[in-house]
């Protein structure tokens, strides 16, 4: 069994193999930066879904074992840890004492280093933004061997780089942020079934006004009539006076134990889960209350859920698309997603408000923002995502590095118009595959000749993965 | 619960100790890095521990161990566990040229232990109950051409805790031998990782379970002990030929 193997990111594509890990155990280990043509990359988790937590043919520095947590004020919510301590870890240690994580993504199983790196956000966007605008200060250590305590104040440029930086900017050793304070740790939730996308619109102009949680799930297969029918769930954190069930039963986990057939993964079984999602999820009250990580957590019950994709792997798109094409947009991505007949599981529609992070690369801005799993079916897959990307480029929306394994360097550079300002604040020694891939090589001076695929675009640019280091 | 750390920075001690620090235990702390010792100091503190007191020493300083016990059971009263977690992997070759390094080697994993043994043992022995729990190694079960000064200084130890044990069980005192196999730790870090290597999580579970359950020894994980069975019965006329 190759150790190397593991160093993967969740969406099991690119593999990627690494020329070597080093694990730093702790904070004050000197990390030898000397190898000749090295490139280096933390690596916590792998819980990025394509090829930015990656570093083909280059080092990747391991930060697991930066796992200790060094302050946790009760009396204010401040909490500091080192870099590699899980969101599970946190919650684990303070939804006991009131406190809760001012945004969660889908899954507990990240870094806080991975946090700040992505800037990730939660079904609370539209109220808190995203991590990094919680974040206080972080160290950071470069390859020089300079470490600098970053916060809005002090060494802000590295600050605002870091956060979503995809690691590039050096190691972060440690970080502190605020929490928020909860009653207990259930949520109240409601459910609502709608039939449409206009409805969608519609819910979460209402919902986002007194819900502090809301995303919608949708079937991404349902045809022109009921494009976009789904579920829209609301959650709130219990307050002071909602009775709550005396204890929580811990959740027992499954785990998908091998890579599954990748027959098993096929359109019509993809689906029917939708359309069972659709119709079967109202067997439980449309009101209820259930614990944090039931609401937040779903797909954690099943550990090594990617694994059902089986040995291609899958890719995740998230984009979002801002004001004022959110309609048009989403719908017209729907649309090309639905023909394709390669929608998944899960597809998730969720509004972002206009709260802005400090990350020069965040990701989130003002607008919808769709997310969904497309199994891998090679070529197919990546012209699909070509023709969204080229939908959201031109509703001048973005689509989420940390989710990404193939999109081109020109759709990158109009997604994050700031990466020039971002790029000289890398360490001259870090890099990823996606790094390489969208920033370190050269545009194409003519596009050439790819067949149109949108009749309303212009002639859309080559995409090129490559994978090796570029040299 | 109060408990006695001694190597409280290893990966499998920092993996244990949470345990004991989510219910609140004293802790103290031993353990030679000063800042290392702090940060995990920390943790345990933001974890739970109800105190953790911490102490940098070099464990290898045999004079220094009777004071040292005299101020953990002062700060902590009566010990409800002492564990022994510290060591070093033994790099045979450059044991097997150098006198120096071979006493070296012994001193930190098996004469260094024994002396805070003796000195804990008589303690435990007054107190009639506690927990002392040391982590020893598979190594120690048969001495093999790869490492055999590490798996002797192991092997002793191993067996100077069974004596104790046959001493202490009159007195309600458990001792408890661990024997882990590879874990991936920073002492495994330059050695390529196999499917025998166990992470360092499972084995910290695997320790607060053994001094929950007041067992005697313990293979971690448990399929090492029919491994190492195989191996001691392995008679000595074909073992000597084996390249192990």
């Amino acid at each position: 069994m190759n150790a190397m193997n593991q160093y993967q990111s969740w969406g099991q594509y690119p593999q990627s193999s690494p020329h070597s890990i080093q694990p730093v155990f702790w904070q004050n280990d000197p990390i030898d930066f000397d190898s000749p043509n090295q490139t280096y990359l933390p690596y916590a988790y792998g819980r990025s879904y394509g090829d930015s937590c990656l570093n083909n043919e280059g080092t990747l520095l391991d930060v697991s074992s930066l796992k200790r947590m060094l302050s946790f004020s009760e009396d204010t919510g401040v909490f500091r840890c080192e870099a590699g301590v899980t969101f599970s870890d946190i919650l684990q240690v303070v939804v006991p004492k009131g406190w809760f994580l001012p945004v969660t993504p889908g899954t507990q199983h990240i870094s806080v280093g991975g946090a700040i790196a992505n800037d990730v956000h939660g079904k609370n966007h539209h109220r808190a933004g995203t991590f990094g605008i919680h974040v206080r200060e972080f160290e950071l250590l470069r390859s020089t061997g300079e470490r600098f305590i970053c916060s809005k104040n002090h060494n802000a440029g590295f600050f605002s780089a870091t956060i979503g930086g995809l690691g590039l900017t050096g190691v972060i050793l440690w970080a502190e942020f605020q929490l928020i304070p909860i009653w207990g740790p259930w949520i109240e939730t409601e459910r609502t079934r709608f039939h449409h996308l206009s409805e969608f619109f519609s819910l979460s102009a209402q919902a986002d006004q007194h819900s502090e949680y809301t995303v919608a799930w949708i079937d991404c297969f349902a045809g022109k009539k009921s494009q976009g029918r789904g579920i829209f769930i609301t959650g709130n954190h219990q307050h002071k006076d909602t009775s709550t069930p005396s204890s929580i039963t811990p959740r027992r986990t499954v785990s998908v134990p091998f890579k599954a057939p990748s027959f098993l993964l096929n359109r019509h079984s993809l689906r029917l889960c939708n359309t069972l999602y659709f119709h079967l999820s109202f067997r439980s009250p449309t009101g209820s209350i259930e614990p944090f990580d039931t609401f937040f957590y779903p797909l954690d019950r099943l550990l090594h859920w990617n694994r059902l994709y089986g040995s291609r792997g899958f890719l995740q798109y998230q984009c979002v698309v801002p004001p004022p094409n959110q309609k048009a947009g989403i719908a017209e991505l729907l649309d090309h997603i639905r023909r394709s007949r390669q929608g998944s599981f899960l597809a998730v529609l969720k509004q972002f408000g206009s709260m802005s992070s400090p990350g020069l690369l965040s990701f989130p801005r003002e607008g919808t923002t769709l997310a969904l799993d497309f199994p891998n079916r090679g070529e197919d897959t990546l012209n699909l995502l070509r023709i969204l990307d080229d939908i959201v480029c031109e509703c001048s929306g973005a689509v989420y590095p940390a989710k990404d394994a193939r999109m081109s360097a020109q759709h990158f550079r109009s997604y994050f118009p700031n990466w020039e300002v971002f790029a000289p604040l890398i360490d001259p020694k870090f890099s990823s595959s996606f790094w390489r891939r969208v920033a370190d090589s050269d545009l194409p001076s003519e596009a050439p000749s790819i067949p149109p695929t949108h009749g309303s675009l212009q002639t859309p640019q080559h995409d090129e993965l490559s994978m090796g280091i570029s040299s | 619960m109060n408990i006695l750390i001694l190597g409280a920075t290893s990966a499998i001690a920092q993996e244990t100790a949470k345990y004991w620090a989510q219910e609140g235990a004293n802790l103290f702390l031993v353990a030679r890095d000063k800042e290392k010792l702090a940060a995990v100091a920390s943790d345990l503190q933001v974890r739970g521990a109800s105190q953790v007191v911490e102490y940098p020493l070099d464990l290898g300083h045999i004079d220094v161990h009777q004071q040292l016990i005299q101020v953990a059971i002062h700060n902590l009263g009566d010990l409800d566990v002492a564990f022994v977690a510290y060591g070093t992997l033994s790099d045979q070759a450059t044991c097997t040229q150098s006198v120096t390094e071979t006493l070296k080697e012994f001193t930190v994993n098996c004469t260094s232990v024994i002396s805070l043994l003796t000195l804990l043992a008589n303690h435990f022995e007054q107190q009639k109950k506690g927990c002392l729990a040391v982590i020893t190694s598979v190594a120690g079960d048969r001495g093999r051409q790869s490492n055999y000064v590490y798996g002797a200084a192991k092997g002793a130890v191993s067996i100077f805790l069974q004596g104790l044990r046959n001493r202490l069980t009159p007195f309600g005192v458990t001792v408890l031998t661990l024997k882990p196999g590879f874990v991936d730790t920073p002492m495994t870090a330059h050695i390529p990782k196999n499917p025998l290597f166990a992470n360092p999580k499972s084995v910290g579970k695997r320790i607060y379970k053994a001094v929950k359950n007041q067992e005697d020894v313990v293979y971690i994980p448990s399929f090492w002990r029919p491994i190492m069975t195989m191996i001691t019965h392995i008679p000595e006329r074909f073992f000597k030929r084996l390249e192990l």
